[in-house]
């Protein structure tokens, strides 16, 4: 990764980031509701939403929230950076880790009982994808011999021909990690009066956009992690890798529409199970071929 | 068109409604009225909602749990009253427990009449909620916003218009 790249990144992620991030969020409400046959809100919705909450009030529970929130929205940033500008994907995985982190400590620091339920559901969220993150990226290791995310331009196959089981493993935690249903028990989009959307409970204006615009980052990195499994020599992959993350998207927004919220210990239960057993399978074939 | 008026978020809250009132405010969120498409969400919280839907009357009880949802909401707000009973106490006014319509407890923008409220003068009161909403967001930006507090509410008369829905008179928005 060198400077003029991370600059390239910083510029073109910190930018269009968001403006895809909104434009996949719209889209996730205009197609879940097309699913239930309704007509469902303007594509911009979620930019409506985020200029509305701007415009209210300034009302913090305490001084430190908003630097947590902050500190979780920069972290996001950092890490989709990192990522685009080619750097170690190791690092982009904890860097991202981390702005998940800053969310519960901000939702803990307001002391309110249900933001502390949605920042114990969190971090079981956490504990769900997290050993597959790891594994992913030690798989990535052996199938590409570096942690720098560049060097799948340099490979003449994608990555998926030999990690095809850690994709399948990875879409299946990507539900959790984009916070959709069977599997939104922190953090729900749809279930508004419940006890899911505990995590934001005493966040309100600027606090609660920046948790929103978090989340559009966040969700870009993770549809750009799908398409680096399809990513290689050529630049017929980056339109592959397009094509395929919008597909997935599409998917996971189906999968959101018609399943019920499972209980934390079934989410535990199973994205260990299929964390262990697809990797744990690809990544000793991958050593005992190499 | 500002933001503000196109993203409104909504909490309800049933006061000692007969539940007819209720289900008329859910009924709005199906796909017959699907009021997302005007971007309003029915969400839990006060902290994050930017309309109140009370129904029912008020009584001694439940003054206290009201007037705190309505101190916990962030300026900009509007409090919309739909049914008779949150407008006025409706049939229940008479009764010994029931101290009156909403604006007992808190200061009402829109008052939405009907036993059972229909959906549509639902919709209405929004929508009138939306312009005083949108006042209120300039007047903050503007630093001018009084916040109308629940103390003002206890001796205010009532303020019925039979018919369609009616903005109520009081609207203490500047100061000058
Ligand atoms: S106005 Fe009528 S339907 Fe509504 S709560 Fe009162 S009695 Fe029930």
């Amino acid at each position: 990764m060198t400077a003029i790249s991370f600059i390239l990144a910083l510029v073109g992620f910190g930018l269009v980031a968001p403006i895809i991030g909104c434009l996949l969020a719209g889209l996730d409400r205009k197609i879940t509701a097309r699913l239930q046959g309704r007509v469902g809100p303007p594509l911009l919705q979620p930019y409506y939403d985020v200029r509305k909450l701007l415009a209210k009030e300034n009302v913090s529970v305490n001084r430190f929230q908003d630097f947590y929130i902050a500190m979780s929205l920069f972290l996001a940033i950092l890490a989709g950076v990192m990522f685009f500008a080619g750097g170690n994907f190791l690092l982009v995985v904890f860097l991202i880790t981390l702005s998940t982190l800053f969310l519960i400590v901000a939702a803990y620091s307001s002391r309110s009982p249900f933001a502390e339920i949605g920042a114990e559901r969190e971090i079981i969220q956490v504990m769900s994808y997290e050993p597959l993150v790891i594994l992913m990226t030690i798989a990535y290791f052996l199938a590409v011999r570096t942690f720098d995310v560049g060097a799948v331009f340099g490979l003449s196959q994608p990555i998926i021909v030999s990690l095809p089981l850690v994709f399948i493993a990875f879409l299946f935690v990507l539900t959790i990690k984009l916070r959709k249903s069977p599997f939104d028990l922190s953090y729900s989009h749809h279930a508004h009066q419940e006890l899911v959307k505990g995590i934001t409970t005493e966040m309100s204006g600027k606090t609660l956009a920046m948790v929103e615009v978090t989340h559009w980052y966040e969700n870009v990195l993770f549809m750009s992690w799908v398409g680096l499994f399809f990513v290689w020599g050529s630049w017929i992959g980056i339109l592959v890798a397009v094509i395929v993350a919008l597909t997935i998207y599409f998917l996971e927004i189906l999968i959101d529409s018609n399943f019920a919220r499972v209980k934390w210990q079934a989410m535990l239960k199973w994205s260990w199970l299929v964390t262990l057993v697809f990797c744990t399978i690809n990544i000793v074939v991958l050593i005992m071929v190499s | 068109m500002s933001s503000t008026i196109k993203s409104p978020w909504i909490i309800h809250y049933d006061a000692s409604s007969c539940n007819g009132c209720d289900i008329e405010v859910l009924a709005c969120l199906t796909p017959l009225y699907d009021v997302e498409r005007f971007g309003i969400i029915n969400t839990g919280n006060p902290k994050h909602a930017d309309i109140l839907l009370v129904t029912g009357s008020v009584n001694e009880r439940n003054i206290s749990v009201l007037q705190q949802i309505y101190e916990q909401m962030i300026e900009p707000k509007v409090v919309i009253a739909c049914g008779i009973c949150a407008t006025t106490g409706g049939i229940f006014k008479e009764c010994y427990n029931t101290l009156g319509g909403v604006d007992k407890a808190v200061p009402v923008d829109v008052y939405a009449p009907g036993c059972a409220v229909r959906p549509e003068a639902i919709i209405d009161a929004v929508v009138i909620g939306l312009s005083i909403l949108e006042q209120k967001r300039v007047a903050l930006a503007q630093g001018k916003l009084v916040s109308e507090t629940t103390a003002e509410c206890v001796t205010a008369a009532d303020k019925i218009v039979d018919g369609q829905t009616v903005r109520a008179a009081a609207l203490k928005i500047t100061k000058g």
